[in-house]
């Protein structure tokens, strides 16, 4: 009886989230496309539903709602599905709609986004070798072997995102980093842009000019095709070829003067940005995320800090955060309190932060990757990658949250989860961790150094 | 080429609904073989001939100004864009037709583009809002082309035809929905009398063009 009642709140929190989900894809992702595939839409609510299902199974743990059998069934059949969404729909549907982009291979599409799916699953598997992640004992179809690939993709993107999060943050927040921008600097610029178009137009002017006087004077000639016309165009030279080599001249010019107004637009509207940057740190929001932005890069040398010392001590934490604090508060300041009771709450509060920070830091992170790289042909590719993507975060989310719980609520991770080699999902998160926020200093560094310079020259 | 020769058309609308191809059409008489996206702002220049046959001919180089980018970009890409907005004879809006959400677009795009020259009148434009009143003492003429025809089915093709036409109407705009690979298929929206003599010209040029 209870495992109904349990079984139908289950239900209830996964519908809820589903429509999250969708919401979002509606409102957010594809506000400016027309959705005209929902399965698309299906697949990425989906995804998001039974990934926030796992986190909210974490919390009932923690919490000791429900009953325990029935929260491990659940898991065992989250997680069961989770995988098939990851492994098999997912991508199949990105070869499909990858391979429906591609007119040639319109026909048979069914047939080759089978094959795409096929090389996708052999580089699935191979994935596998490298690590040593699994004991053999286990069969080829077991959700371990599935587990554990997923949580290597997963880890090392979580470890990407911090990397590069982690360094970013401060950057932008701080305002000691900000150029100094004048509104005479951004005027010359515009300046200079005009003048480039005007020069592309001047161009394209006599270039149009001297097609026409061609076409008027029935000069034009169709270029040579196939293969006998190229082996003509070499030995032959035709008549009025000089208009042409002025047009081709002229070609070449425009291509370079075209490149030159991109790039000025760019640089324009990195100034305009700047510009508000500046602004806006002179506003009262903007001095306290300054200030937030000094917290942010104590913190982020700290964890690179104890990423290096993790990585060359060898070292993994075996105590989790709230314990340690525990153990600390009540052994050196002495004070005395309920330890089971407070470490329960304390637990739920900080792994409940945890949680809701990177669904939303993935979520927006994701939108704005959205914007900035789809168009109305690749919107529906680029959202189940999106979907795949936060699909495999999420689970690789759950394995290293078992390292902020207390013992006694990591059982049933350990339990669903099989005989993973917990420690080196940890480890091989510090080096990513410590490679992807070094190489965006390092990045960054260039960037800045750089942008002065440019618009500095005459 | 002096500057008295000289014609000014926009051309706005969303990412991806063929603006770049449709330049390229009009100034090349060619088909665009690889569409990319535009960064900043890409120039084309048509010469025509206003009033072909008449003692008043006249040649004209139209020069028609792609600009690219979205119209939720940020505040930086939108002042940066503005600086293209300056003096305009004439706007091309173009919207995709198997897209709605384009077409909702270039009520946007047109505000954003018009801002330039409301403003000295003191007419205060909320962002977003559309207001029939903002369009009613526009000088500019404005032309709404519908692209990608052959892309919607032809059960469907009424009843998209329907909504394109108000929203021409709403513009005060001509239209044309076309094709921009196969054919032309011209249809008019409103003939609105009184339209200034340089846009009898702009939509002169596109009707004289007829391809297989």
């Amino acid at each position: 009886m209870s495992f109904l009642i349990d079984s139908s709140i289950m239900i209830t929190s996964q519908i809820l989230f589903f429509g999250f989900g969708w919401l979002f894809f509606m409102r957010q992702l594809f506000k400016d496309y027309e959705v005209r595939q929902y399965v698309v839409q299906v697949i990425f609510s989906v995804t998001f539903a039974f990934s926030c299902t796992m986190f909210e199974l974490i919390i009932f743990e923690i919490l000791g709602v429900l009953n325990s059998s029935s929260r491990y069934f659940h898991w065992k059949m989250n997680l069961c599905v989770i995988l098939l969404i990851l492994v098999f729909m997912v991508p199949f549907y990105i070869g499909y709609f990858i391979v429906s982009n591609i007119r040639l291979l319109h026909k048979q599409r069914l047939l080759f986004s089978c094959l795409l799916w096929l090389t996708f699953m052999y580089f699935f598997w191979k994935l596998g070798d490298p690590f040593p992640i699994l004991s053999p004992k286990h069969g080829i179809l077991s959700i371990e072997q599935l587990i554990s690939r997923v949580g290597v993709i997963g880890v090392t993107l979580m470890a990407l995102l911090s990397g590069f999060g982690a360094v970013n943050c401060p950057y932008t927040y701080m305002s000691y980093f900000l150029r100094n921008v004048t509104d005479t600097d951004i005027l010359a610029l515009e300046r200079r842009l005009l003048q480039t178009m005007d020069m592309i137009i001047s161009k394209k002017k006599r270039m149009a000019m001297t097609r026409r006087t061609m076409f008027q004077k029935g000069e034009v000639h169709n270029k040579p095709s196939g293969f006998w016309g190229m082996i003509k165009s070499v030995t032959t030279s035709a008549p009025g070829s000089e208009k042409d080599k002025i047009c081709k001249e002229l070609k070449k010019e425009v291509d370079a003067l075209e490149e030159l107004s991109r790039q000025l637009f760019l640089e324009t509207a990195d100034l305009y940005a700047t510009k508000e940057r500046i602004e806006y740190s002179k506003t009262f929001k903007g001095k306290y995320f300054n200030f937030l932005g000094y917290f942010f890069s104590i913190y982020c040398v700290w964890k690179i800090f104890m990423a290096t010392i993790n990585i060359v001590f060898d070292r993994v934490g075996k105590t989790d955060p709230v314990t340690r604090g525990i153990e600390i508060t009540v052994n050196y300041l002495g004070i005395q309190f309920d330890v089971k009771f407070w470490s329960q709450h304390i637990s739920f509060i900080l792994v409940g932060i945890i949680i809701v920070t990177s669904i939303r830091g993935l979520l927006i992170t994701l939108t704005k990757f959205f914007y900035a790289i789809s168009s109305s042909k690749s919107s529906n590719v680029i959202v189940l990658l999106l979907a795949q993507i936060m699909g495999m975060y999420f689970v690789s989310s759950v394995l290293l949250i078992r390292m902020s719980m207390p013992l006694e609520y990591r059982t049933i991770i350990t339990e669903v989860l099989g005989e993973l080699q917990f420690n080196f999902y940890h480890r091989w998160f510090d080096v990513i961790f410590l490679v992807s926020a070094l190489s965006s200093i390092l990045f960054l560094y260039l960037a800045h150094k750089q942008a002065p310079e440019k618009h500095m020259a005459p | 080429m002096a500057s008295l020769d000289r014609v000014k058309v926009l051309v706005l609308g969303d990412s991806g609904v063929g603006k770049s191809s449709l330049v390229h059409l009009l100034c090349q008489n060619q088909v665009l073989g690889n569409p990319s996206w535009t960064v900043g702002c890409s120039v084309d220049v048509r010469v025509h001939d206003y009033k072909e046959g008449t003692p008043e001919e006249k040649t004209y180089y139209i020069e028609l100004w792609d600009v690219g980018g979205s119209v939720g970009s940020a505040s930086s890409v939108k002042s940066t864009r503005a600086v293209f907005y300056n003096s305009v004879n004439g706007i091309i809006l173009v919207h995709d037709l198997t897209n709605k959400k384009s077409s909702q677009n270039l009520y946007r795009w047109s505000l954003e583009a018009l801002n330039r020259d409301l403003v000295p009148t003191g007419v205060l434009v909320t962002n977003g809002d559309y207001d029939r009143e903002q369009f009613a003492d526009n000088q500019i003429p404005l032309l709404v082309i519908g692209t990608k025809l052959d892309q919607i089915h032809e059960n469907k093709r009424h009843e998209v035809l329907t909504r394109t036409a108000f929203l021409a109407e709403d513009f005060n705009a001509e239209e044309i929905n076309l094709v921009i690979e196969k054919r032309y298929f011209l249809r008019d929206g409103n003939q609105i009398p009184g339209f200034p003599d340089r846009k009898r010209f702009g939509g002169g040029t596109l009707k004289s063009l007829h391809y297989d």
